[in-house]
């Protein structure tokens, strides 16, 4: 039974929920996640697989009743109210085979009150401004999956949407589709859209997003800028010396982790002066010392622990 | 009018994309078996139907007379040995012939072809009877020989005066019961043909993944709607270019329109205009349940497992619904039509049998009442299931859920 929570929102965001929480029989996918969108950010949903991304994506966009909790899309308590300013990528692709390009983005754009004609019209622009001028008139069937995926990210955006919500939009699109479908999501920031995106790739995010929420098994485990969460942890010292014992080894915190020729630890909360004194007293002979602000990986580790980490950035997307 | 704009755009883009694909022409052409096979079953149908209710003549003779002829139809059943002789009825003459007359040829039971009256003498035959035909060869026989046996015959005996009416009860209650068998077969075929359709069209959306884009930006409600609205627009187009086709078949076999053949009760124009009206009903309730189904369904074994039982359970409600033939006011044919799903064929069928059109009016309203009733179900269970994410569960844990 929903119970529709209505709760106060803020000015200037573009999406808020409250207490989002959703059962599938006795299986709870999301358990009551708030987050607030500000209007014209680009925000990055992080977690594994199986986290509750898409759950929670679907919950927002009101495809799905939650349970509990409420959501407010655009000023909208009923999410279908605002479907018209909404752009929706979801993460499995789905457009008629038999359907040529163009119309398959013009109906899109149907879908969300954009006549037909001009639909035709502003798809045929879309496809000429991203390549696929050709492909215009063929049925996806007959176009590439990178094509095809082009093609259906087109058709999210032809009716100029105020909010894009993308679900793993980057699944199945190689480097250079990767990288268009990047300055995408910049050119679209820049006209002032709204965009979620879910991920488990957090390089994406890292580049990308200005916040960001992080959901682990269906719970938010951080909700913030990308700077708050990299904040949260001290900066990482790499320190190499030519001394491999002796007194200066006091100065380092009892976590610090050897990596090959490297000691990897927190710099210490006294900062790095005293650091450097304690090690050159101490007759470290320092080789080299680096002190690194923590990347979004590592805050995302420090957050939601080692397991999911393991689970995201599996073997051919690390390096993405 | 939002929902209503949405449905428009599901519902536009499913009629181009069924009407303009190739597979249209296939199910343009599909009705020619069925009707083959109505045809021929029909047509057994109708042999069983002329042998159970051999032609009754209502004899308004005295019963001196009405003996004689009797005793001549004996002897000449007796001497031929082989079906069918015109089956005599007596009733005494009343005052008013003419009244008695016309309220014979319009009685159903049992279904008169003619009315012979006037006596041995003069006798007058009025009814839906070919002048050269059987039954009045027949006749003319057993009045000839009615008249040998000795009855007293005024006058000189004159050959039988043959007066034609339009029609009578019995000459037209085979072609009644033979339009009133094809147009719940017709019905039942179309609907069954085309919620199958529906619901394969539906599995192929949910495999193509595209369920999810149309439920992000239309109500779930405007996709049921489109969807089922969009098929029931191809099929009038169908049933359009099928009337237009049959029609053009018999004004070129037979050199006649389609007025020329026996008129079931209601007249042709009604009957066609109530036959399409209970085929949107038949299949707004069956597409509905279908649908429905189809939202349960996330494989296509799903769905064959689920529909089954609701296709063999809609062949019985057609088996039923087919006995109202004939007897349209017997009590299981009246709960028939009142069981919504059979509704529309024992509707069809009286229809074609029975002139009265109030019926027809109370029961569209009452099936438009159990359209809406079920659309409302249906789609309530459309929109609780057709985009069901999280683990991988049987569609009846679902359900449980």
């Amino acid at each position: 039974m929903l119970r529709q929570a209505s709760h106060v929102t803020t000015p200037g965001n573009a999406v808020e929920a409250v207490g989002l929480v959703k059962d599938f029989g006795d299986k709870r996918a999301v358990d009551g996640i708030s987050l607030a969108v500000p209007s014209g950010s680009i925000y990055g949903m992080l977690g594994p697989n199986g986290a509750g991304k898409t759950t929670t994506l679907r919950l927002l966009l009101g495809i799905i009743d939650p349970s509990s909790g409420s959501r407010v899309l655009l000023g909208h308590d009923r999410p279908i109210d605002a479907a018209r300013q909404v752009g929706y990528l979801p993460e499995e692709r789905g457009l008629y085979p038999a359907m040529t390009a163009r119309d398959a983005i013009a109906f899109m754009g149907a879908l969300r009150g954009l006549p037909l004609r001009e639909g035709r019209r502003r798809a045929d622009d879309l496809l000429n401004g991203h390549g696929l001028g050709d492909c215009a008139r063929k049925p996806i069937r007959t176009l590439s999956k990178g094509m095809a995926q082009t093609v259906q990210l087109l058709g999210t955006i032809v009716h100029r949407p105020r909010l894009l919500v993308l679900d793993e939009p980057f699944s199945g699109l190689d480097a250079i589709n990767q990288a268009k479908l990047e300055e995408l999501i910049r050119a679209q920031a820049r006209d002032g859209v709204t965009i979620i995106f879910s991920t488990h790739v957090i390089a994406h995010a890292e580049r990308l997003c200005e916040r960001v929420a992080i959901i682990v098994g269906g719970r938010l485990a951080f909700e913030g800028g990308v700077d708050e969460a990299r904040d949260r942890l001290r900066p990482i010292v790499r320190l190499r010396t030519r001394s491999d014992d002796g007194p200066w080894q006091d100065a380092i915190p009892a976590t610090a982790r050897k990596v090959g020729n490297e000691w990897l630890f927190e710099l210490p909360p006294g900062g790095p002066e005293p650091l450097l004194k304690a090690l050159i007293d101490g007759g470290a002979g320092i080789e080299t010392l680096a002190i690194e602000r923590p990347g979004l990986h590592d805050a995302f580790v420090a957050i939601a622990g080692d397991a999911a980490a393991a689970a995201m950035d599996g073997p051919g997307e690390a390096a993405q | 009018m939002n929902l209503i704009r949405s449905a428009f755009v599901i519902a536009r883009r499913d009629f181009t994309a069924t009407v303009l694909s190739r597979a249209f022409l296939f199910f343009l052409l599909g009705p020619l078996f069925p009707v083959l096979m109505a045809a021929i079953f029909g047509s057994i149908g109708g042999t069983a139907l002329s042998q159970a209710e051999k032609p009754v003549v209502a004899v308004v003779f005295s019963n001196t007379e009405f003996q004689a002829l009797a005793a001549a139809r004996d002897r000449l059943d007796t001497a031929l040995d082989m079906p069918p002789i015109v089956q005599l009825r007596h009733v005494p003459p009343e005052p008013d012939g003419t009244a008695q007359r016309a309220r014979l040829l319009a009685s159903k039971s049992p279904p008169v072809i003619a009315v012979l009256d006037g006596g041995l003498a003069q006798p007058r035959l009025s009814g839906g009877v070919n002048a050269d035909g059987t039954t009045v060869r027949q006749l003319r026989y057993l009045i000839n020989d009615a008249r040998r046996d000795g009855v007293a015959v005024s006058g000189d005996g004159q050959q039988v005066r043959l007066v034609k009416t339009a029609d009578s009860s019995g000459s037209l209650a085979p072609a009644r019961a033979l339009t009133a068998r094809a147009g719940q077969t017709v019905l039942f075929l179309l609907t069954i043909l085309l919620s199958g359709m529906l619901l394969s069209q539906l599995i192929d959306e949910k495999a193509n993944k595209i369920i999810e884009i149309l439920a992000a930006a239309v109500p779930i409600d405007a996709i049921f709607l489109g969807k089922l609205f969009a098929m029931l627009a191809m099929s009038l187009l169908g049933i359009a270019v099928w009337t237009a086709a049959g029609a053009t078949a018999i004004a070129m076999f037979t050199g006649q329109s389609l007025a020329a053949l026996p008129p079931p009760a209601v007249g042709w124009p009604l009957f066609l205009a109530l036959a399409v009206i209970y085929f949107m009903m038949s299949y707004l309730l069956l597409g509905s349940v279908f649908l429905g189904i189809g939202g349960q369904a996330s494989t296509a074994r799903e769905v064959q497992t689920l529909s089954m039982p609701v296709t063999m359970a809609q062949v019985v409600v057609f088996a039923v619904a087919a006995t109202a033939v004939g007897d349209s006011d017997n009590p299981r044919a009246l709960a028939a039509a009142i069981f919504p799903l059979s509704s529309p064929f024992v509707m069809i069928a009286r229809a074609a049998e029975q002139p009265q059109i109030w019926p027809h009016l109370v029961a569209i309203a009452w099936q438009a009442l159990w359209v809406a009733v079920i659309l409302r179900l249906a789609s309530q269970m459309f929109r609780s299931s057709v985009l069901k994410s999280g683990p991988a569960r049987k569609f009846w844990r679902r359900a449980k859920a």
